[in-house]
């Protein structure tokens, strides 16, 4: 394994202070909260505190950056290491967090700097590209890769399995050769099988029981069901995944870089996929654009090392095209979701029943008999595909991660019925809690409607054990003046609320719509508990870029298992984004990460505003005009 | 070699007339702060200005940026720059290179844009994060700072 990690936290002899964290930049600020953190336990100015690369031999190995616990594990552990570098000196007062401050290398990206993993430039420079069959299990059919060696600057045609690379001089020569390699390759099989929500339930499951407390009612005086479903969604990033790797000249030595969330994971699969020992890879986290879950950041290194190989000692670059980022990542799969509930006459919930249809959430690098990552799948010594799986609840769950509810119901039964899919799921932003907050937050409303209930009223009834889900709530609709005013037609206005996983943020969403020929969002209003705030502009932009791109998935995404590009798989644009007022809550708790929490509830809010604008109800995502007008004539 | 004008500054380029734009600025003359994003034109994260106007480097040929005037990111003028820091106007960052040119050739034609001016003009650029709403505001705030 790597050599001991140098200390979290250091003073140099030129007054500065080096920290470690296991933890890496995925373009959410994280680097700058916890600078933030250690200039204030140690009464520095902010700008004296450097947050040093992050790579597996030098830094501690914290996991991977995901779930929302960043802020708080890593935060936790540089308090720790800073009292320890204290000594007995008491904290200083400072003053770093709670103030807002600009993400670190904000400045130097508008600039132009090089500031991502696809600027980087070292001497020597090779460049791949590599053509992934459409699917695992396809066959490549016999072609000549000769004619293309003698393209201009192609050093190298790659044939392994159904896997296929070049390797060229320069980035354009790459790109011309894989061109003419996409001409005449072909893979033969079984065509990949659609496997959308709709389908999910006819497939063989294995069903546990994620949650069962109190007893139903025998003779309740209602009993409401209803059915929701999620599709496939695609992390669907600004900028292709891109990785470098260079072997030793031996091939005993590999060193890669990529902007992947869990590079001691990455390390270890990669060592597993070319027989290697961990200690002889080494994994360096360089920032690529926004990440929102397991993409393709892996995968890419996997195809860097696989072309570099035949070049030791040098660097190459692997660059996915806009197509392989929609085609041949990990996707956030489909969900269905069956809601029960059972009322007494009036109309409180007795018993809650929430049954998630749903493949596994993770099939992360670092967890499997086999490497996780896409190529060594599709090479002619063919890695078996690991499962895909959901983490126990304990740990944050997968499909059931936010079915249990964070309210007072008597009884609450909630049962998990896994299915495998070819398809490759994997964890995308907020994992199933995207689906049960919208599923459960719409029949919240539902049984409001159908007990005539003010669906404020009765999610207030159901959480008077929860202050802190009470204040986001009770914050969120004063801002948004809660249905004071009479709606025009077609406007709505609806409401939910959640607590992340049931041990993170709070955030209630107040959604204000407009719905016409198509369904526009106009207003987000949330309120958000995270606890004790580090960064309070950078908590406002997690919560709003999440809610904004839960409005985008929301209204527009289904994901195909392949893309072609931008124009067919839209997302949301500049013209269409509602405003979003966030309302930060002052709190001296411990800190909760603020990543995911505006997600699910975003979703439930828009669909229960919608109802509100047309009194109809869609269960199923996204919102499009089609399934709107369906429901109309239901 | 083609003679390329960019951000004042006059260059001698080796790649041939039917190179991408995108590819000699990034890879020829070392300026990497246009974005590759789809190498399409459908996403706009590596936009340029040509003689002013906001066009994809990844669909111009370097035959068509003969004789003409090329402003790269870097080339944006300071206030530009000072608004999208003090709005915090980006979570990665990676689509406002391509962003802020649009917006430089915007706020050329109209000093004060309306917000709908802003939307309406940044309309083909994807941003994934969501810092759409902060984009604007700083497009507005370099407005008013001119």
């Amino acid at each position: 394994m790597s050599a001991v990690a140098s200390p979290r936290v250091q003073r140099t002899a030129a007054g500065r202070v080096q920290v470690r964290t296991g933890k890496v930049e995925i373009g959410q600020g994280l680097h700058t909260a916890l600078a933030q953190i250690v200039a204030d336990e140690l009464g520095v100015a902010l700008d004296a505190v450097d947050v040093l690369p992050v790579d597996t031999e030098h830094s501690p190995d914290e996991g991977v950056t995901s779930g929302s616990l960043s802020v708080q594990d890593a935060g936790r552990a540089l308090r720790a290491a800073c009292a320890e570098l204290r000594g007995d000196a008491a904290q200083v007062d400072a003053d770093a967090v709670g103030q807002s401050v600009a993400p670190r290398g904000l400045a130097a990206k508008l600039a132009g700097l090089p500031s991502y993993i696809h600027d980087l430039e070292p001497a020597g420079l090779l460049h791949g590209r590599v053509l992934h069959p459409p699917h695992t299990g396809a066959v490549l059919q016999a072609f000549d890769a000769a004619p293309l060696t003698t393209l201009p600057g192609v050093l190298d045609v790659a044939v392994d399995g159904a896997l296929l690379g070049v390797v060229a001089a320069t980035s354009a020569q790459a790109d011309a050769a894989a061109r003419s390699l996409a001409a005449v390759a072909q893979w033969q099989g079984a065509e990949m099988p659609d496997e959308s929500a709709a389908q999910l339930q006819s497939l063989p499951a294995t069903t546990r029981v994620v949650h069962d407390s109190g007893r139903a009612p025998v003779a309740p005086a209602r009993v409401l069901k209803a059915r929701y479903a999620k599709p496939w969604i695609c992390h669907a990033s600004i900028a292709p995944s891109c990785a470098l790797a260079q072997w030793s000249e031996g091939l005993d030595r590999l060193q890669v870089w990529t902007h992947s969330q869990g590079i001691f994971n990455l390390r270890r699969d990669l060592a597993l996929a070319f027989g290697l020992q961990p200690a002889a890879v080494c994994v360096h986290h360089v920032e690529g654009a926004g990440c929102y879950g397991h993409n393709g950041a892996d995968d890419v290194a996997y195809d860097a090392a696989w072309l570099a190989r035949s070049h030791p000692g040098r660097p190459l670059r692997v660059l996915w095209s806009r197509a392989d980022e929609l085609s041949h990542a990990p996707q956030g799969p489909a969900m269905v979701l069956e809601l029960q509930a059972a009322l007494n006459a009036q109309g409180s919930v007795l018993h809650w029943q929430h049954d998630v249809w749903s493949p596994g959430h993770s099939r992360r690098p670092g967890r499997s008999a086999t490497p996780a990552l896409l190529g060594a799948w599709q090479v002619h010594q063919a890695a078996a595909v690991p499962p895909s799986i959901d983490m126990p609840l304990a740990t944050g769950g997968g499909a059931e991660r936010n079915a249990v509810p964070g309210y007072d119901f008597a009884a609450v039964q909630v049962r998990c019925h896994s299915v495998a899919t070819q398809r490759r799921s994997s964890a995308l932003r907020a994992l199933g809690a995207f689906a049960n907050v919208f599923a459960a937050e719409s029949f919240i409303d539902e049984i409001a409607h159908a007990t005539q209930t003010d669906p404020l009223a009765l999610r207030r009834r159901h959480l008077q054990h929860d202050a802190r889900a009470l204040a986001v709530l009770d914050a969120a609709v004063k801002r948004a003046g809660w249905r004071a005013t009479a709606r025009p037609d077609g406007h709505g206005q609806g409401l939910a609320v959640a607590r992340y996983k049931g041990s993170g943020a709070w955030c209630a969403v107040v959604a204000n719509v407009e719905a016409g020929a198509t369904l526009k969002v106009r207003r987000l209003t949330i309120a958000v508990d995270v606890g004790l705030v580090i960064n309070p502009d950078g908590v406002a932009n997690q919560i709003e870029g999440g809610a904004i791109q839960a409005t985008s998935w929301a209204l527009l995404e289904s994901a195909r298992p392949a893309h072609a590009g931008w124009a067919d798989y839209p997302i949301l644009r500049f013209s269409d984004v509602p405003v979003v007022d966030v309302l930060v809550m002052p709190s001296r708790e411990p800190s909760l990460g603020a990543g995911e929490a505006s997600l699910g509830p975003t979703a439930a809010a828009i669909a229960n505003a919608l109802f509100d604008a047309l009194g109809v109800r869609v269960r199923e995502l996204p919102l499009t005009p089609e399934r709107i007008v369906a429901a109309m004539n239901d | 070699m083609v003679q390329l004008q960019v951000n004042g500054q006059r260059h001698e380029v080796r790649a041939p007339g039917s190179a991408r734009l995108l590819d000699v600025l990034r890879d020829e003359l070392q300026l990497k702060g246009t974005r590759f994003g789809c190498g399409e034109n459908t996403c706009g994260a590596c936009h340029v200005l040509v003689d002013g106007r906001s066009v994809a480097a990844c669909d111009t040929p370097l035959w068509a940026c003969k004789d003409r005037e090329l402003t790269t990111v870097e080339g944006l003028p300071e206030t530009l720059r000072a608004a999208f820091l003090a709005e915090r106007a980006a979570q990665c960052g990676y689509c406002t290179s391509g962003v802020m040119v649009t917006a430089a050739a915007l706020l050329q034609q109209h000093p004060q844009p309306s917000e709908e001016q802003v939307r309406a003009a940044l309309d083909g650029h994807l941003c994934r994060c969501g810092a759409h709403n902060r984009i604007v505001r700083a497009v507005l705030r370099a407005g008013q700072a001119a």
